[in-house]
């Protein structure tokens, strides 16, 4: 398409203001990991007057950082792929099926969405410990209870984001699989979901951000063994002191390899699969 | 084969899910025969961070092991999480065997029956109540019933004062009375610094300044048979007197209504930003902060010319046992080892904060003239929180509502009594859940 | 036998090419528990860790769980729809708060939900077609969402202090549109401090649905537009939004659930304490439950909450649905 001059101004002036927007806090985030802490309360200065690594140093030893991270890679990686894999077989059912209880699940499943997390916080912890107690099955304090709980907070919308995305599949695509010799699953897996990549893609971001970032549940369902980063981070305001540098620089090092990921990911965000496959 | 391939699909992803999480500890709160026992013990965050509470307390269970045999798996839990995990393992049935409790939700803790009380046989079991201070000893729990925990670190708050400032306006003494106080602050707020620092946005510093101002004053917000009365001339008259410090005394700094983490004021003060804060036995954060030892000056919080003689609250951490523990004997042999002499000299010291125990004192290292002044506020000047059950609640929505009052003097809007006594009714309403 | 099927998409047992007759009752059988069986993970989860939690929220609502019972919930006194009236008693000081904590609310998650939608649609558009540095762009507009919300957000309200914020020195000091130094974190500007935090977090993740839903849409269909002279703004509105539809549907209604409970957010950014013009809902229930050890009045503002998000998700779905059949 021929972008008209106008538009092209008004993109760049827009999406650097946005940049701007975006990144404003990370600049104090940065800035901050470098001064000195007996600095960072002072008056603000757009550059440090003094740059130290000491928090980048300090912040291993202040909370053990490695062990929260490794922590919340493994709950994030798991519990997001599984909520994907689990939401998209409910999606495909959902979008490419009329059976009776359709309705009821889906608003059931979205009505999920509607009560504040911080009051089924108790009643879960409590059918955690009476599993554990009875079947022997260790959900407190242990990274499958946390799994577990992520990836079903994630479910809801995962699954009707991709019944939306799986909608806008056309049906031709499925037929012509099922004329090429595939039974329904065959048709899911070699057709539907390429052409479903960029939700895919987004659901994914979606599920790995809110389990990576989950504060409340995880400082309950967790112990010193297996918290995560979103709630370990916390460590850093102790009783007599906020170490701000440490705070500023763990986060930005635990963000590196999380937003080298999005760099990664994007471009999937963007289709290349449907467009002409429907003739 | 496309039912097959679903089924694979999801049991693999079941499975992977929970073998991967195999490697989490198995938060087990002992097992095994008497010889064997292992307990779970909470601590608090004291130290300067929870690796540095882990370094602190591991010499000492380490002799608690050598002597008794029994293990003792530590989790210091931060305090943003230490009240929620409480909750948890109380409406769970499953949580520690020990755990330190900030001793001003003894009376809560206490009403849900969660934590051992502490009657005449189990105390002598760990030693005799006299040990205790008669001060932190109040701290434990409702008037009338046993202890639901024992004192381990005691706390009480003074007015730091920067000696240096002081010398420099000319004033040789700490304030005596709280227009003492004011005239102080007034001729020592300058340019460059402020009279006061307030935490003005934490709850729980307004709540603790508040009702000791309102003791001061003969004032209080429960009545002896545990109803609240929150809304009497005395109690406006308290929060009148803390919200003046911005509104008309002007010897805070406005911003102060928006320190809310805690740890502000008392840096403001360690900077120089201020001359006095009212604070808890500090020194240990003075002295990360930077402050000169010799500029640190503590006195009792002062009280109005003719008013009780109260300076603060009886702070501090106390250490209980989960009644749903299945070592009860081991446990209470933890909680004597934690306040025998010899450790409570040993973890006060390392923490700045004073000893539980009346014998303790006996070490040099309590004789310091900041020491001594916490000592004697403790035992004669220092009146513990409201003990009923809705005492969590009482701060909460106090504590609020004084917030509110300072943001409101702070944006320029003049606070009446009117104002204050409305929001305290409204606060007392609230309680009645 | 494609045209045969009356089950659209659902396929067809072509693997041995029976004939229609025989294929009929078998297909029948098939479609009948495959789709429950692709749902019965999601339904298992759900009912463990979703529903099941939340009956039992329901059930403490009629309860007076406070502290006294909170150890043995099956001995808490049942009180009845007691919690309910104590809650709505709109003329005492609990039920005025509570009234105003809910339009604060409404308020918030409208402006909230408006802004980061209109960010998004509009940093979508720009970036819909290829440009050089557009995936350093998009990754920029992903790190507040990468971020951690606790280093975030604090560092957010290290921005909007008074005397020390960047903010604050930027307006006064830098560019001197302001004489007073405002407070941002107290008083009757939290409310939109708080916004823009919200929307700086918010955004991003509404750019990311929205892009891999605009990458589905055919390219024919713009530039069959571009032949009937429509511009950029026209071919947004008659391409765009229509084929954003079913994302545009679910995108807006979850923001909406998500931004009125949000609670991480105000809880860490006001340090447990909210300033009175901001009063998220959430934060409130929080206070009258968690910190008060007052389960039964606390679970009975959630069920009132859950009440009116159904009523509100009810009402959209009817109005939504009706515009795309009306269409």
């Amino acid at each position: 398409m021929r972008e008209p001059a106008w538009f092209v101004w008004s993109r760049r002036i827009g999406l650097t203001l946005l940049c701007l927007f975006a990144l404003l806090p990370v600049w104090v985030m940065v800035t901050t990991s470098l001064k000195p802490l007996g600095d960072v309360q002072g008056e603000f200065r757009w550059f440090p007057s003094t740059v130290t690594l000491d928090a980048f140093v300090e912040m291993w030893r202040t909370i053990p950082l490695g062990r929260y991270f490794l922590n919340s890679l493994v709950v994030s990686v798991i519990a997001s792929v599984a909520s994907v894999v689990l939401a998209l077989l409910a999606a495909y059912a959902v979008s490419r099926y009329r059976f009776r209880g359709r309705q009821l699940f889906s608003v059931t499943v979205l009505s999920t969405q509607m009560f504040p997390g911080i009051l089924f916080l108790l009643p879960l912890f409590v059918i955690f410990v009476n599993l554990g107690q009875t079947l022997g099955i260790d959900l407190y304090g242990s990274r499958p209870g946390l799994i577990i709980t992520y990836l079903t907070f994630t479910l809801p919308f995962s699954v009707w984001m991709l019944v939306g995305y799986l909608d806008s599949v056309p049906r031709e695509l499925d037929e012509a699989a099922a004329v090429d010799g595939n039974g329904p699953m065959g048709a899911f897996f070699r057709v539907v979901i390429p052409a479903a990549v960029p939700g895919i893609v987004a659901v994914l971001i979606y599920a790995f951000m809110t389990a990576w970032g989950e504060v409340l549940f995880a400082s309950v369902l967790t112990d010193e063994s297996t918290r995560t980063l979103a709630v370990g981070l916390q460590g850093y305001a102790t009783q007599n002191n906020v170490y701000w540098n440490q705070i500023m620089a763990a986060s930005l090092t635990v963000s590196a390899p999380v937003v080298v990921g999005f760099l990664l990911l994007q471009r999937y965000l963007v289709a290349g699969l449907t467009a002409g496959s429907v003739k | 084969m496309g039912l097959k391939r679903i089924t694979s699909a999801v049991a693999v992803s079941i499975v992977a899910a929970s073998l991967a999480g195999c490697g989490g500890d198995d938060e087990g709160s002992g097992s095994g025969s008497a010889e064997d026992v292992t307990l779970t013990y909470w601590a608090s965050n004291q130290g300067t961070s929870l690796a540095n509470d882990e370094e602190v307390l591991k010499p000492q269970l380490d002799a608690f092991t050598a002597q008794t045999g029994i293990e003792v798996d530590v989790e210091v839990v931060p305090w943003s999480d230490l009240l929620n995990r409480i909750l948890a393992a109380t409406a769970s049935g499953e949580g520690p065997d020990v755990l330190n409790i900030g001793n001003t939700w003894s009376a809560s803790l206490q009403a849900t029956g969660a934590l051992t009380p502490f009657d005449d046989a189990t105390m002598a079991e760990i030693g005799g109540a006299d040990r205790f201070l008669a001060g932190s000893l109040a701290a434990t729990g409702a008037e009338g019933h046993p202890p639901t925990a024992v004192p381990l670190y005691s706390l009480a708050y003074g007015l730091y004062y920067n000696k240096a400032m002081f010398a420099e306006a000319g004033i040789t003494e700490p304030p005596g009375t709280w227009a003492d106080l004011i005239a102080a602050g007034r001729k020592l707020t300058t340019p460059e610094h402020w009279g006061v620092s307030i935490e003005g946005g934490s709850v729980s510093e307004n709540i603790h300044n508040v009702f000791v101002f309102s003791e001061q004053q003969g004032g209080s917000f429960f009545d002896d048979a545990g109803e609240p009365t929150f809304d009497t001339p005395k109690n406006v008259a308290a929060v009148k007197q803390y919200v003046d410090l911005i509104q008309s005394d002007k010897i805070t700094n406005p911003s102060n209504a928006e320190y809310a983490n805690g740890t502000e004021a008392l840096a403001d003060f360690a900077n120089g930003k201020s001359a006095m804060v009212m604070w808890q036995a500090a020194a240990g954060s003075l002295d990360e902060l930077g402050m000169d030892a010799a500029d640190i000056g503590v006195a009792p919080i002062p009280a109005p010319a003719g008013g009780e003689d109260v300076a603060s609250i009886v702070a501090g951490i106390n250490l209980a046992v989960f009644d749903n523990t299945e070592h009860k004997p081991q446990a209470l042999d933890f909680v004597e080892f934690m306040t025998s002499t010899p450790n409570q000299i040993a973890l006060n010291k390392t923490y700045g904060s004073l000893p539980a125990v009346q014998e303790a004192y006996s070490d040099p290292a309590f004789q310091t003239e900041a020491v001594e002044t916490f000592k004697s506020i403790l035992d004669d000047r220092a009146v513990p929180m409201p003990a009923v059950p809705e005492e969590s609640q009482f701060e909460t929505l106090v504590g609020t509502a004084v917030k509110n009052l300072l943001a409101q003097a702070a944006s320029g809007t003049t606070v009446t009594e009117q104002a204050i006594s409305e929001q305290l009714a409204a606060a007392q309403q609230q309680l009645g859940g | 036998m494609i045209t045969a099927n009356p089950a659209p998409g659902a396929g067809t047992e072509a693997r041995t090419g029976s004939s229609p007759v025989r294929a009929v009752p078998r297909r029948r059988k098939k479609r009948q528990w495959l789709p429950y069986l692709l749902l019965l993970p999601v339904v298992v989860a759900e009912l463990l860790i979703h529903i099941v939690p939340m009956l039992i929220g329901v059930g403490m609502s009629f309860l007076g769980l406070t502290q006294f019972f909170i150890r043995n919930w099956t001995k808490a006194p049942g009180v009845g729809l007691d919690n309910y009236r104590f809650v709505l008693q709109f003329d005492e000081a609990s039920g005025k708060a509570l009234l105003h904590s809910f339009w604060t609310t409404v308020q918030f998650t409208v402006i909230v939900l408006a802004l980061s939608w209109a960010l998004a649609m509009a940093a979508a558009v720009w970036t819909q077609h290829a440009f050089r540095g557009r995936g350093l762009v998009r990754t920029i507009f992903l790190i507040p969402y990468a971020l951690p919300v606790f280093a975030s957000v604090i560092t957010w309200s290290f921005m909007l202090q008074r005397d020390n914020g960047m903010v604050n020195h930027v307006l006064v000091d830098q560019l001197g549109l302001l004489d007073e130094r405002p407070f941002w974190l107290i008083g009757d500007h939290s409310f939109w401090a708080l916004i823009v935090v919200e929307v700086w977090r918010l955004w991003p993740f509404a750019f990311l649905a929205l892009t891999a839903g605009m990458s589905s849409i055919p390219a024919e269909q713009y530039e069959a537009a571009a032949i009937d002279g429509a511009g950029v703004l026209r071919s947004v509105r008659w391409v765009t939004l229509p084929n954003l539809r079913s994302v545009n549907q679910v995108l807006l209604l979850v923001l909406f659930l998500w931004t009125f409970n949000e609670f991480t957010v105000p809880y860490t950014f006001f340090g447990r304490s909210a300033p009175e013009q901001a009063d998220l809902i959430s934060m409130h229930i929080y206070q009258n439950s968690f910190v008060t050890w007052n389960f039964g009045t606390g679970s009975a503002m959630s069920v009132l909450l859950l009440l009116f998000l159904l009523a509100v998700t009810a009402v959209y779905l009817l109005l939504t649905n009706r515009k795309s059949s009306d269409a």
